[in-house]
C-alpha cells in the first residue's frame, strides 16, 4: 500500500491540525470553572478533546474519501488490489495510539495528584461506618434533631475514606473549613462542625481550602458540583470526602448524579461561594436561627407520610429548592 | 473466472442440492436446526428491540419538558431500567448469538452445532426471559436501574426487583449455554483442512467472546443470588443497614458488565471484518491482527471493571491502576479501526446496504470509542460519570457500534437465510434515517452531560429543555426509521427476487452451498480453494494444486469421522480434468501467493 505523499497530504495535514487546535480550545461544551481544580481539568479535556478532533476529521475523511473516490464504477466486476497487510504501516499504528494513550495517561496522573486524587490520608478507606447505617424516615428526623452531633464526624486521626483529598501542597495540613455533608432521600443536610449550623444550603469563602466530608443516610447518591468538576458517591456506612478550592464568586447547583429514587432528579441545592466577609456574617445568622429550629423540628412518624408531605414541613429549615418541592406534590401517588 | 467463482467451482460437490423447505410453524418447536435456531433468536431478539425502543420513546417523551409530567416518577424509573435490560440482555447480546448460531456451522463447514439440543434450550429460555421481565410491569417493574445498586434495589419494587433478577439469571445461563456450544464448534468441527488462521474473522470474534462469557457470567450469578438473599431472606451481603457493603455488588456487577459490552460488540467486530472485505473486493488488511486484537480485547476487558466505580468505593490509588488498564484496550481497538479503513481504501465499494452500516459503524463506533477513553481518564470522569454525557457514551457503542452491525448484518446474510434479495433503495432508506437519527438524538447528550444533567433524572433544570428536545425529536426519527426496514424484511421475505447462492460473489463457506441452505448444510465436505478473504489474487495454479491435496485430505478424514459423504479420489480427479480450463489465459500467476505461505505455516 503506497501512502500518498504529496503537498496536497501535507496541506491537509496541516489543516486537520490547526482545526483540531482550534476546537480543542473552543468547544464551549464546559460550563465556567469555578474552583481551582476545574480549570487543570478543563485543560486535560481539551487536550484530549484537541486529539479526538484529529482522529475523527482522519478517520471521517477516509471514509468520504473512499466513498466517493473508490465507488465501484458501472460494470466493473473486478476486484481491488490485493493489498493485505503492511508491516511498517501496522507497526505505526500501533504504536502510534499507544504513545498516544501513555502522554494522555501520564497527563492524568499529574492532574489527578495535584487536584488531591492521590492523598494519602485521604484515600486511606477505613472500611464500614456503622453508625449511620439507618434507613430513611426515622433517619432524617434523627438528624434534624439532634444536628451536628449525629452528622458524619471526622476521626481524629483522619480516617477519610474515599474521594479527593488535599492537594500535595496541602497534605498534613487542617483545611480551612470543614463541611460535613448529609445525602438522603432527597435532600442535602450541611452542617458546620466549627460552629455548629446546619442548613440546606452550602455556603464556602471563595479562595479558601474547602473540606467536605460526605455520608449518606438511606440509599447511594453522589455529590456533584458541574463547575467545580467534582463528584463523589456517598455511601451509607463509609465516609467520603471532597477538597478542593473554589475561586469564582457565585452561586451553583449542587446535583445528586446516583440514582437515589423516583425524586432523584428533584434533589438539588444550592452552593455559594461568598467572599470570606459575607461568608462570617451568613454563619453569625445561621447560628443564631439555627437554635430555634432545633425545637421545631420534633419527629413526626415519616413512615405514613409521602415523599412530599414528609418533607414538607422541613422545606424552611433546610431550605430545599422549592422547585423541587413543588414537583414532588402533584405526581406523587 | 474470479476467485469467487474458482471457490465456487471447488465446492460443487459439497453443495447441497435443494435449499431447505420450511414452514413458519417450524419456527414455533423445538427445533435442533442451527439455522432455525439462529432465525428464531434473531426474529425474537428484533421484537425484543421494538419493545425496548418503544419504551426509550415513552423515557424521551418525558424528557421533552423539564418537568416529570407525562408519566410518574416511578414509572419513569421502571421505564428507563427495563428499557436498559431489554436492549441488552434481551436484543445485542442474543442477537449477537442468533448471528452466531446461524453462521458457524455454515462458515466452519460443519452440519451443526456440537450441541444441537443444548443450542435450542438456549434459544427457549430467551423468550421465557422476556415475557418474565416484561409482566413485572403488572406488579410493579424494577425502579433501580439495569445496574440494580443496591441498597435502592433492595428498597424499591422488591417484587419487580426479584423478578428483574431473575429474568437476568435466565438470560445469563442462556449465554452460557450458547459460549459453550460456540466455542466447542469452532475448536472440534471445522473442515479437517481449515487452520484456526485460515477461519472467517467472525468465528475469531465469537471465540474472544464465548471466552470473555463464559469467565464473566458466572460472577454476575453469583451478584444476583446474594442481592436475591438480601432481597427475600434479610442477609446483609450488601445491605448496609446491617453491616452489608454495598460497594462489593458494584465490584461484583461490573466485574461481568464490563466485559460485557466486549460481549455486545465483539460479535460485530467479526462482522465487519466480512462485510467489508466483499464489498471493497479486497482482502481484509491484517487479518492476524485483526484475530488477534479480539483475544488481546477479551483479555483486557477482564481487568478494566472499576472504571465504572471512578467516583464510587474506589481509593485512589486503585483509580489510577484502573485508568491504565483501560487507555492500553485503545490500542487493540484502534488497531481494528486502522485495518477496516486500509481494507476500505484503494477498493472498489459496493455501496449496498450492509456496507453503508458497516461504514456507519465505523464512524460511530469511533466517536464512542473517543469518548470511551476521556472516560478513562479519571479526572475528567469525575465530573462526567453518571451523566448524560455517559449516556451519549454508551450509544454511540451500543447503538452506533451494536446495532448498525446487527443492521449491517442483516442485509448481508438476509439473502443467505432466506434466499430473497432485499430491497436496496429501501435499505438506503433506512440507513440515512437511522444515521441522522442516531446523531440528532445522541450528539447533543455529551454537551448536556458535560453541562450539568446528571443520567436517570425525570425532572431537571429547564436550561436544559431546548436540547432535550432536540433529543427527543431524534428518538421519534429513529423509531419511524425502523419502518422501512421491517416491511422491506417482510416483502422481501415473502416477494423479493431470488438471491441464488452467493449474490455478494463472496468467498467464505457459507456462500457455497444453497440459499436456505439444507438441513445439513453441504451435502460433501466443503473445501477451501481459497483463504476466506483472498480478493483480487487470481493464483489459481497454486490454488489448484492446493485444492488437490485438500481433497484428498478431506476424504481420509471423512472416512474416519463419518462426518460427511466421503470424497472418493475419483471424484476429485474427474473435477480437475473436468476443470483443466480453469487457468485462463489472462489470469496472472502470482509466484509469491499467499497460499503458498500458508501452506508452508501448515
Ligand atoms: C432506540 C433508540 C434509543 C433511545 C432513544 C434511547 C434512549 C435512552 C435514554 C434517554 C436513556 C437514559 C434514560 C435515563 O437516564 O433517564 C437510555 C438509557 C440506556 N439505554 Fe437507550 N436508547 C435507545 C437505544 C438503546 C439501545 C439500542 C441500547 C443497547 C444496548 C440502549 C441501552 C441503554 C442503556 C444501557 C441505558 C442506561 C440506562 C441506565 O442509565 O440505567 N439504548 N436510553
Ligand atoms: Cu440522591
Ligand atoms: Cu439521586
Amino acid at each position: 500500500m503506497n501512502i500518498p505523499s504529496s503537498i496536497l497530504t501535507m496541506l491537509v495535514g496541516i489543516g486537520v491540525t490547526l482545526i483540531s487546535l482550534w476546537y480543542g480550545q473552543n468547544h464551549g461544551l464546559m460550563p465556567i470553572a469555578a474552583s481551582a481544580q476545574a480549570s487543570q481539568i478543563d485543560g486535560l479535556f481539551n487536550t484530549m478533546m484537541t486529539l479526538g478532533v484529529g482522529l475523527f476529521i482522519l478517520v471521517h475523511g477516509v471514509l468520504l474519501v473512499a466513498v466517493i473516490k473508490y465507488r465501484r464504477r458501472e460494470g466493473d466486476n473486478t476486484d481491488g488490489p490485493a493489498w493485505h497487510d503492511n508491516f511498517p504501516l501496522e507497526i505505526l499504528w500501533t504504536a502510534l495510539p499507544a504513545v498516544i494513550i501513555l502522554g494522555i495517561g501520564v497527563y492524568s496522573f499529574e492532574i489527578y495528584n495535584s487536584m488531591g486524587g492521590l492523598d494519602p490520608m485521604g484515600n486511606h478507606d477505613h472500611g464500614t461506618m456503622q453508625s449511620h447505617a439507618k434507613m430513611r424516615g426515622s433517619a432524617i428526623a434523627g438528624t434534624l434533631s439532634d444536628t451536628p452531633q449525629n452528622a458524619p464526624q471526622i476521626q481524629p486521626e483522619k480516617q477519610i475514606a474515599l474521594g479527593v483529598g488535599a492537594a500535595p501542597e496541602n497534605e498534613g495540613k487542617p483545611a480551612d473549613l470543614v463541611v460535613n455533608i448529609m445525602g438522603l432521600q432527597y435532600a442535602w443536610i450541611f452542617t458546620y462542625p466549627e460552629s455548629g449550623v446546619s442548613s440546606g444550603e452550602l455556603h464556602i469563602p471563595v479562595n479558601s481550602d474547602v473540606q467536605l466530608n460526605l455520608g449518606a443516610q438511606d440509599v447511594l447518591h453522589a455529590f456533584w458540583i458541574p463547575e467545580f468538576r467534582l463528584k463523589q458517591d456517598v455511601i451509607p456506612g463509609r465516609t467520603s470526602e471532597l477538597r478542593f478550592t473554589p475561586n469564582k464568586v457565585g452561586e451553583y447547583r449542587v446535583v445528586c448524579a446516583e440514582l437515589c429514587g423516583a425524586y432523584h432528579g428533584a434533589m438539588k441545592a444550592v452552593a455559594f461561594v461568598h467572599t470570606q466577609e459575607d461568608f462570617d456574617s451568613w454563619i453569625k445568622e445561621q447560628q443564631i436561627a439555627s437554635t430555634q429550629n432545633l425545637e421545631e423540628a420534633v419527629a413526626v412518624n415519616p413512615d405514613k407520610l409521602s415523599d412530599g408531605e414528609f418533607l414538607a414541613p422541613y422545606v424552611r429549615d433546610i431550605k430545599i429548592n422549592p422547585e423541587s418541592l413543588e414537583q414532588l406534590h402533584p405526581t406523587h401517588h | 473466472m474470479t476467485q469467487a467463482q474458482f471457490q465456487e467451482t471447488a465446492n460443487i460437490e459439497a453443495r447441497g442440492t435443494e435449499p431447505a423447505d420450511r414452514h413458519w410453524r417450524d419456527y414455533f418447536t423445538f427445533n435442533t436446526d442451527h439455522k432455525v435456531i439462529g432465525i428464531q433468536y434473531l426474529v425474537t431478539t428484533f421484537g425484543f428491540y421494538l419493545i425496548g425502543g418503544v419504551l426509550a420513546t415513552l423515557v424521551r417523551t418525558e424528557l421533552a419538558t423539564p418537568d416529570s409530567d407525562f408519566v410518574t416518577p416511578e414509572l419513569y424509573n421502571s421505564l428507563f431500567t427495563v428499557h436498559a435490560t431489554v436492549m441488552i440482555f434481551l436484543w445485542i447480546v442474543p442477537a449477537g448469538a442468533g448471528f452466531a448460531n446461524f453462521l458457524i456451522p455454515l462458515m466452519i463447514g460443519a452440519k451443526d452445532m456440537a450441541f444441537p439440543r443444548l443450542n435450542a434450550l438456549a434459544f427457549w429460555m430467551i423468550p421465557v426471559a422476556g415475557v418474565l421481565l416484561l409482566s413485572s410491569f403488572l406488579v410493579g417493574a424494577p425502579q433501580a436501574g439495569w445496574t440494580s445498586y443496591p441498597p435502592l434495589s433492595l428498597v424499591t419494587a422488591q417484587m419487580g426487583e426479584e423478578i428483574w433478577i431473575l429474568s437476568v439469571l435466565f438470560l445469563g445461563t442462556s449465554s452460557i449455554l450458547g459460549a459453550v456450544n460456540f466455542a466447542v464448534t469452532i475448536f472440534t468441527m471445522r473442515v479437517p483442512s481449515m487452520s484456526l488462521n485460515e477461519m472467517p474473522l467472525f468465528c475469531w470474534a465469537m471465540i474472544a467472546t464465548s471466552a470473555l462469557t463464559l469467565v464473566a457470567t458466572p460472577v454476575l450469578a453469583a451478584a444476583l443470588i446474594l442481592l436475591s438473599f438480601d432481597l427475600l431472606a434479610g442477609t446483609a451481603f450488601f445491605n448496609p443497614t446491617g453491616n452489608g457493603d454495598p460497594v462489593v455488588y458494584q465490584h461484583l456487577f461490573w466485574f461481568y458488565s464490563h466485559p460485557a459490552v466486549y460481549i455486545m460488540i465483539m460479535p460485530f467486530f467479526g462482522v465487519i471484518s466480512e462485510i467489508l472485505p466483499i464489498h471493497s473486493r479486497k482482502p481484509i488488511f491484517g487479518y492476524l491482527a485483526i484475530a488477534y486484537s479480539s483475544l488481546a480485547i477479551s483479555f483486557l476487558g477482564l481487568i478494566v471493571w472499576a472504571h465504572h466505580m471512578f467516583t464510587s468505593g474506589t481509593p485512589g490509588w486503585l483509580r489510577m491502576f484502573f485508568m491504565i488498564t483501560t487507555m492500553i484496550i485503545a490500542v487493540p481497538t484502534g488497531i481494528k479501526i486502522f485495518s477496516w479503513l486500509a481494507t476500505i481504501w484503494g477498493g472498489k465499494l459496493r455501496l449496498v446496504s450492509a456496507m453503508l452500516f458497516g461504514m456507519g459503524f465505523i464512524s460511530t463506533f469511533l466517536l464512542g470509542g473517543i469518548t470511551g477513553i476521556m472516560v478513562a481518564s479519571v479526572p475528567f470522569d469525575i465530573h462526567v460519570h453518571d451523566t448524560y454525557f455517559i449516556v451519549a457514551h454508551l450509544h454511540y457503542v451500543l447503538f452506533g457500534g451494536s446495532v448498525f452491525g446487527i443492521y449491517a448484518a442483516f442485509y448481508h446474510w438476509f439473502p443467505k437465510m432466506t434466499g430473497r434479495m432485499l430491497n436496496e433503495f429501501w435499505g438506503r432508506v433506512h440507513f440515512g434515517l437511522t444515521y441522522i437519527g442516531f446523531t440528532v438524538t445522541f450528539l447533543p447528550m455529551h454537551a448536556l452531560g458535560m453541562q450539568g444533567m446528571p443520567r436517570r433524572v425525570a425532572m431537571y433544570d429547564p436550561k436544559f429543555t431546548t436540547i432535550n428536545v432536540i433529543c427527543t425529536i431524534g428518538a421519534y426519527m429513529l423509531a419511524v426509521s425502523t419502518i422501512p426496514f421491517i416491511v422491506n424484511v417482510i416483502w422481501s421475505w415473502r416477494y423479493g427476487p431470488k438471491a441464488g447462492d452467493n449474490p455478494w460473489e463472496a468467498l467464505t463457506l457459507e456462500w457455497m452451498t444453497t440459499s436456505p441452505p439444507p438441513i445439513e448444510n453441504f451435502e460433501g465436505i466443503p473445501v477451501l480453494a481459497t483463504g476466506p478473504y483472498d480478493y483480487g489474487m487470481e493464483k489459481i495454479q497454486n490454488t489448484g494444486e492446493r485444492l488437490k491435496l485438500m481433497l484428498r485430505e478431506n476424504a481420509i478424514a471423512s472416512s474416519g469421522q463419518k462426518r460427511g459423504i466421503p470424497i472418493a479420489e475419483a471424484q476429485a480427479s474427474t473435477f480437475f480434468s473436468g476443470t483443466a480450463t480453469l487457468v485462463e489465459p489472462e489470469s496472472e500467476i502470482n509466484v509469491d501467493s499467499p497460499a503458498d505461505e500458508r501452506q508452508d505455516s501448515n
